[in-house]
C-alpha cells in the first residue's frame, strides 16, 4: 500500500469505508428484510431449505386472514393506548418539567427523585397494579393501560423536558411575561415552540415505550384491548408456530413506528442531540 | 407627576442584600439613567420595577398605581432585554406584534401600529425576516420596536447597547435618545457604561452597593459629584486622586508641590485630604497663566494618543496623573515640560467619609 501515491491511498481507505459500512448494513438490515420477506410467504417457502431469499409472488393471504380474524385491531389498540397516553404524558410532563424548572418545585432534588421511579423493575409493580385493577375493575380497558402508560412515560417526559427547557434563555420568558402573557400563556407561546425539537423527540420516545410494552399489556389485558404484542404471542402454539402470522403480525406493529420515525426525523435529529450537548 | 415612584425598596437574596432600600421618583416624560458598577443592583432595582424579582420590602407605584405586587402584565411596562429576547421561530413582524396581540390587540390596529414602529427604526423592509438573518444592531432595532409599539406608562431598558460593537452602540445610542424625544415617554435605562448615561439621560441615578449615591442632571453630577466614588466613576479617564494635606492658602502633596486653592475657605488647615483633578482640566503650559490655575513643571512619563486627543501619564505627587492633552501641543514621552491645571475644579475629599468637603 504504500507503494501508492497519496491521492490512490484515499481511495482505497475510502473504498474499505464503504465496504465496513455495506456489512453493518446489511447486519442490522437483513432480519428486519428477513421478516418482511417471510410474511409475504407461502407456508412451503417458509420452511424451504435451502432458504427462499426471494419469494417468486408476493402474496398478501398472511395479511387477509390477520384481518379477517380480526387479530390486525389488536394493532388499533396499540396505536390508540400509544397515542392517547403520549399525549397525556407529554402535557403532564411538560407542566411538571416547566414547574421544576422555573418555580424549584420541589427543591432541586425532585427532578433526581422522579427519574429514579425508571430504577424500578416493571414486573416488580405489574401484580399490585392488577390487583388494584381489578378492583377499580380497570382490567381489560383502555384506561387501566393509558393510565399506567402515562405513569411510567411520565419520569421519562420531566426529566428529557426538563434539560430541554433548561436551555431556554430565561429573557424570552421574561419578555413575554412583560409584554402581557400570563405563566400558561408563557408556557403555550414561548417554552413549547421553543423545546419543539425536543417535545417530539420525547413525545416519540415516550410513544415506542407504550408501543413496545409487553409485560403490563399481558397481564392487564385479556380480549377486548388486547396489543398487537400479546397477539403475536398468541402465534406461538405447543404443536406448532404460526411463522407467516407471527411475521405479518410484526410487519403490522413495526410500520406505525416506521412512519412516526420517518416524519419526526427532522426533530428527532436535532431534539437528541440537543438533549446531548447539555448533560 | 410622576411615572414612577420607588420608596424604601429592599432586595435579598438569601444572604446577599442587593438593593438597600432605594426611594426615587421619576417624573413624566424623563429619561432616568441607573448606572454603576457591575454588582450595584441597578439591574435587581430595574427587575423589581418590572415585576420579575419581588420586593423584600419598600413598594413600587407605576403612573400612580401600587404595583408592588403586581405581575408584570400588569404594570403597563414595555421592556428590552440585553440580550434582545426576539423569539427565533417568529419573523420580525410578529416579533414586534408579540405584545399587542398578547393584551388582544385587533389585526388591523396590529399591523398599524407594527408599520409605524417599523418605520420609526427604519426596519420596514426586514419585517418578513426572522431573527437569525438580521445583524446585531438590526435585532436590537426589533427589540425597541417591540417595547415602542406598546402605549406603556413606562419603557425598561436593561443594558440594550452592551452586546454591540462600539460604532453601532453609538448609534443605536443616538437612535435612542431620538426616539425618547419623538415619544416623549418616561424611560428608565439601566446601563454600566457612563457615557452612555451621561449621553442619554435627563437624570442620572448612580447606584454603589444597593444605593443611590447621588443623582441628578447629567452635567450636574459631573461638575458637582458628592463622593470620592461618583467623582471617580464619571469622566474618562478617570479623576487622579492625590493624596494632600491642607493648608492655609491650599493643598501641599505629598511631595511638597503646594497648590493653591482659589475661592475656598474654612478649609481645616493641617487636616489630611484627597485632592481630585479631571484629566480634562490639566493643560500644557500656555503663554500666560489663567487665573486660579496653578504651573507645574512634569516630566511625561507615556503618551497615550486617541485621535483627537492625548492622554499622557505624568509623576505628580508621589503618585501618577493622566491628562487629557490636545494632541498638537504633546512632548514626547521624557520630556520636561509644565503643566497648567485649573485648581478652581479641583475637587477635595475627606478620607475619612469619602465625600467631597
Amino acid at each position: 500500500m504504500s507503494a501508492l501515491p497519496f491521492h490512490r491511498r484515499k481511495d482505497v481507505r475510502l473504498g474499505l469505508r464503504y465496504v465496513l459500512a455495506l456489512l453493518l448494513v446489511v447486519v442490522f438490515v437483513f432480519p428486519v428484510y428477513w421478516l418482511f420477506i417471510i410474511s409475504f410467504k407461502t407456508p412451503d417457502e417458509i420452511f424451504a431449505f435451502p432458504p427462499v431469499w426471494y419469494p417468486e409472488s408476493i402474496q398478501f393471504a398472511n395479511y387477509k386472514v390477520l384481518f379477517k380474524d380480526g387479530d390486525a385491531a389488536t394493532v388499533g389498540n396499540s396505536l390508540i393506548l400509544a397515542t392517547v397516553s403520549t399525549f397525556f404524558a407529554m402535557i403532564l410532563g411538560t407542566i411538571a418539567a416547566y414547574s421544576l424548572v422555573r418555580f424549584k418545585t420541589g427543591g432541586e432534588n425532585l427532578a433526581v427523585w422522579i427519574i429514579s421511579q425508571r430504577m424500578m423493575p416493571p414486573v416488580a409493580i405489574v401484580f399490585p397494579v392488577f390487583l388494584l385493577y381489578v378492583w377499580l375493575g380497570w382490567v381489560d380497558s383502555y384506561t387501566g393501560l393509558i393510565v399506567l402508560y402515562t405513569a411510567f412515560s411520565l419520569p421519562y417526559v420531566i426529566w428529557m423536558m426538563r434539560g430541554y427547557i433548561e436551555d431556554i434563555p430565561l429573557e424570552l420568558e421574561e419578555s413575554a411575561l412583560v409584554d402581557g402573557c400570563t405563566r400558561w400563556e408563557v408556557l403555550w407561546k414561548v417554552v413549547l415552540p421553543m423545546a419543539r425539537s425536543g417535545l417530539f423527540a420525547t413525545a416519540v420516545f415516550t410513544f415506542i415505550f407504550a408501543w413496545n410494552d409487553f409485560l403490563f399489556a399481558l397481564v392487564l389485558t385479556r380480549t377486548e384491548v388486547t396489543t398487537y404484542t400479546v397477539q403475536v404471542t398468541h402465534y406461538f402454539g405447543g404443536q406448532s408456530n404460526f411463522w407467516a402470522k407471527i411475521a405479518a403480525m410484526s410487519v403490522l406493529g413495526t410500520i406505525p413506528v416506521f412512519i412516526t420515525v420517518a416524519i419526526m426525523q427532522r426533530f428527532l435529529v436535532r431534539g437528541i442531540s440537543m438533549g446531548a450537548v447539555k448533560g | 407627576m410622576s411615572d414612577l415612584r420607588i420608596t424604601g425598596l429592599h432586595k435579598h437574596y438569601g444572604t446577599f442584600h442587593a438593593v438597600k432600600g432605594v426611594d426615587l421618583d421619576v417624573p413624566s416624560g424623563e429619561f432616568t439613567v441607573l448606572v454603576g458598577p457591575s454588582g450595584c443592583g441597578k439591574s435587581t432595582l430595574l427587575r423589581c420595577i418590572a415585576g420579575l424579582e419581588e420586593t423584600s420590602a419598600g413598594t413600587v407605584e407605576i403612573g400612580g398605581k401600587d404595583v408592588t405586587w403586581a405581575r408584570p402584565r400588569d404594570r403597563d411596562i414595555a421592556m428590552v432585554f440585553q440580550n434582545y429576547a426576539l423569539y427565533p421561530y417568529l419573523n420580525v413582524k410578529d416579533n414586534i406584534a408579540f405584545g399587542l396581540r398578547a393584551r388582544k390587540f385587533g389585526e388591523a390596529e396590529v399591523g398599524k401600529r407594527v408599520a409605524r414602529a417599523a418605520e420609526m427604526l427604519g426596519i420596514g423592509h426586514l419585517l418578513q425576516r426572522f431573527p437569525r438573518e438580521l445583524s446585531g444592531g438590526q435585532r436590537q432595532r426589533v427589540a425597541i420596536g417591540r417595547a415602542i409599539v406598546r402605549d406603556a406608562i413606562l419603557y425598561l431598558f436593561d443594558e440594550p447597547l452592551s452586546n454591540l460593537d462600539a460604532q453601532l452602540r453609538d448609534d443605536m445610542r443616538l437612535e435612542i435618545k431620538r426616539l425618547h424625544k419623538e415619544l416623549k415617554r418616561t424611560m428608565v435605562y439601566v446601563t454600566h457604561d457612563q457615557i452612555e448615561a451621561m449621553t442619554l439621560a435627563d437624570r442620572i441615578v448612580l447606584l454603589r452597593d444597593g444605593v443611590i449615591e447621588q443623582q441628578g442632571a447629567p452635567l450636574d453630577v459631573f461638575e458637582r459629584p458628592q463622593t470620592r466614588f461618583v467623582a471617580g466613576f464619571l469622566g474618562s479617564p478617570k479623576m487622579n486622586f492625590l493624596a494632600a494635606t491642607l493648608t492655609a492658602s491650599g493643598v501641599r502633596l505629598a511631595d511638597g508641590t503646594a497648590l493653591a486653592l482659589p475661592g475656598r475657605s474654612g478649609l481645616k488647615t493641617g487636616q489630611a485630604v484627597v485632592l481630585g483633578l479631571r484629566p480634562q482640566h490639566i493643560a500644557m503650559a500656555g503663554a500666560s497663566l489663567a487665573k486660579g490655575h496653578a504651573r507645574l513643571p512634569v516630566v511625561i512619563e507615556l503618551v497615550q494618543p486617541t485621535g483627537s486627543r492625548v492622554q499622557a501619564t505624568m509623576p505628580l505627587g508621589g503618585t501618577s496623573i493622566i491628562a487629557e492633552l490636545s494632541a498638537h501641543d504633546v512632548s514626547r514621552p521624557g520630556e520636561k515640560t509644565s503643566i497648567d491645571i485649573d485648581m478652581t475644579r479641583a475637587v477635595i475629599i475627606d478620607p475619612a467619609t469619602d465625600k467631597i468637603i
